[in-house]
């Protein structure tokens, strides 16, 4: 059976690794290439990268971090951060990422999803998606850009369908209220949007224990859980949260 | 000396990245002279059949494969490289090379089965080929597919997976193997069938 994955997210600012809480006050903790090797032998399934300050400074990508990894790591993984056209793309993919994360960009232009995904593949293109409670949307959450600092008037559950309809192979679902809690992930909004799409959604933001990813993967129906502190500050290890997670019937790759 | 085919079909870098990592001698090229200094051949893709079987109809790589494939010597075909080798893609309904007698079919539309099928699952040994050595049965290797193929002959199923079906995701006959997964992505499992094929002479 198709297992479900653990995702490790990495942040990445000025080539190091930050992790914030809510978004703010970033500190960083490490080398993204030595990381990301570190987490590959323990076992995680998949690497995100986000260059979480690219599209607010509007800097370009780490292609040179992007290369490294690609060079050490024998797993999926995907960079996001300004990437903002098919050439922003193209440059992530031959550097040897799978895939490509898009969040703000989308927003503002969702063309580059459709040119995205038909010019490499439904599969490369993961729409980064941010968003928050509110009581005023259709689905009750709304979307954010610039790293979480723009509303926008996009309503979750609708940008994810659309996202879809243009050609998004997956999304990943940050949670802005969940996210640097350590609190649990916030299983509606993740189990809501799983339910509409018929892509895999990644749930975000808020993991603290391994029972939040137990909860995530079955109330919330993600088909994968994306981590970050509880393991960055050694809490946690992956290979004990699988174990976790596999002594509880999650089908798990287990090495 | 190992060739690498590049048709413009996606997923080399990572083969690249994944045969440097193992310190083999390769080369990438479009050209099919170029293969007649090579031993074995990696056959990889990521992308539509159709698409596909029209360049390597075009610049001549579909003979190249073919030929080598008769010359006994190894191939490995990877993703769409394992469904081109096949009679018959229903993708774009495209002719392919008709290395292995079979159809390359669709996911059926199953509720709670998301097509592409994305993520890692495992492969169920059968007929224990010499790539799977060293690697225990049922170990997860990383797929991204909407089709699979499907033999006419059993005999040359070498791994299945279950998904909304189970379908074969590892088929070998005579000198040639292929893989529906992702080896070079596959962590360490995939670098190992990776370099059990790089000494892989041909047969079982």
């Amino acid at each position: 059976m198709l297992e479900k994955r653990i995702i490790i997210c990495l942040d990445v600012r000025d080539g190091k690794i930050t992790k914030g809480i809510k978004f703010q006050e970033n500190i960083d903790i490490g080398d993204p290439v030595e990381m990301a090797k570190k987490y590959y032998d323990e076992g995680v399934d998949e690497l995100v990268f986000y260059d979480i300050t690219a599209s607010f400074e509007n800097r370009g990508i780490m292609i040179d971090v992007v290369r490294k990894v690609a060079e050490n790591i024998f797993i999926p993984f995907s960079v996001g951060g300004g990437i903002g056209s098919v050439e922003d793309i193209r440059r992530v993919l031959l550097a040897g990422a799978e895939k490509v994360s898009v969040n703000s960009q989308a927003v503002k232009n969702p063309d580059i999803i459709r040119q995205g995904a038909s010019l490499f593949g439904n599969q490369c293109i993961v729409l980064g998606m941010d968003a928050a409670r509110d009581d005023t949307m259709p689905s009750g959450y709304r979307v954010y850009i610039n790293g979480g600092r723009i509303p926008t008037d996009l309503d979750a559950l609708e940008w994810a369908k659309k996202a879809e309809d243009l050609g998004a192979g997956e999304i990943v679902l940050n949670s802005m209220d969940a996210d640097g809690t350590q609190q649990g992930y916030e299983l509606t909004v993740t189990r809501m949007i799983s339910e509409k799409v018929h892509i895999p959604v990644v749930a975000s933001g808020g993991a603290g224990k391994p029972v939040h990813l137990y909860d995530v993967l079955t109330k919330g129906k993600a088909d994968a859980a994306l981590i970050a502190s509880m393991v960055h500050y050694g809490d946690f290890t992956i290979s004990g949260i699988k174990k976790y997670l596999h002594e509880r019937n999650i089908c798990i790759r287990m090495e | 000396m190992t060739g690498i085919v590049d048709y413009n079909a996606g997923n080399l870098k990572s083969v690249e990245t994944a045969l440097r990592f193992l310190q083999v001698d390769f080369f990438i090229s479009c050209h099919p002279g170029d293969f007649k200094k090579a031993d074995r051949l990696i056959f990889p893709g990521v992308g539509d059949a159709q698409a596909a079987m029209k360049i390597l109809s075009s610049n001549g790589l579909g003979e190249t494969i073919t030929g080598f494939y008769r010359e006994g010597k190894p191939v490995l075909g990877i993703c769409l490289g394992c469904q081109i080798i096949f009679t018959h893609s229903e993708e774009g309904d495209t002719a392919c090379l008709d290395l292995i007698q079979g159809e390359v079919i669709r996911f059926p539309a199953v509720p709670g089965y998301k097509v592409p099928h994305m993520g890692w699952n495992q492969v169920i040994h059968l007929n224990r080929h010499p790539v799977f050595r060293n690697i225990p049965d049922n170990s997860s290797f990383y797929f991204v597919h909407s089709y699979f193929p499907k033999p006419d002959n059993n005999s040359c199923i070498a791994g299945e997976t279950e998904y909304s079906v189970r379908f074969s995701s590892a088929v070998g006959k005579n000198n040639l193997i292929a893989v529906q997964f992702h080896p070079e992505k596959s962590g360490k499992n995939g670098l190992t069938l990776l370099s059990n094929f790089l000494k892989w002479k041909g047969g079982q």
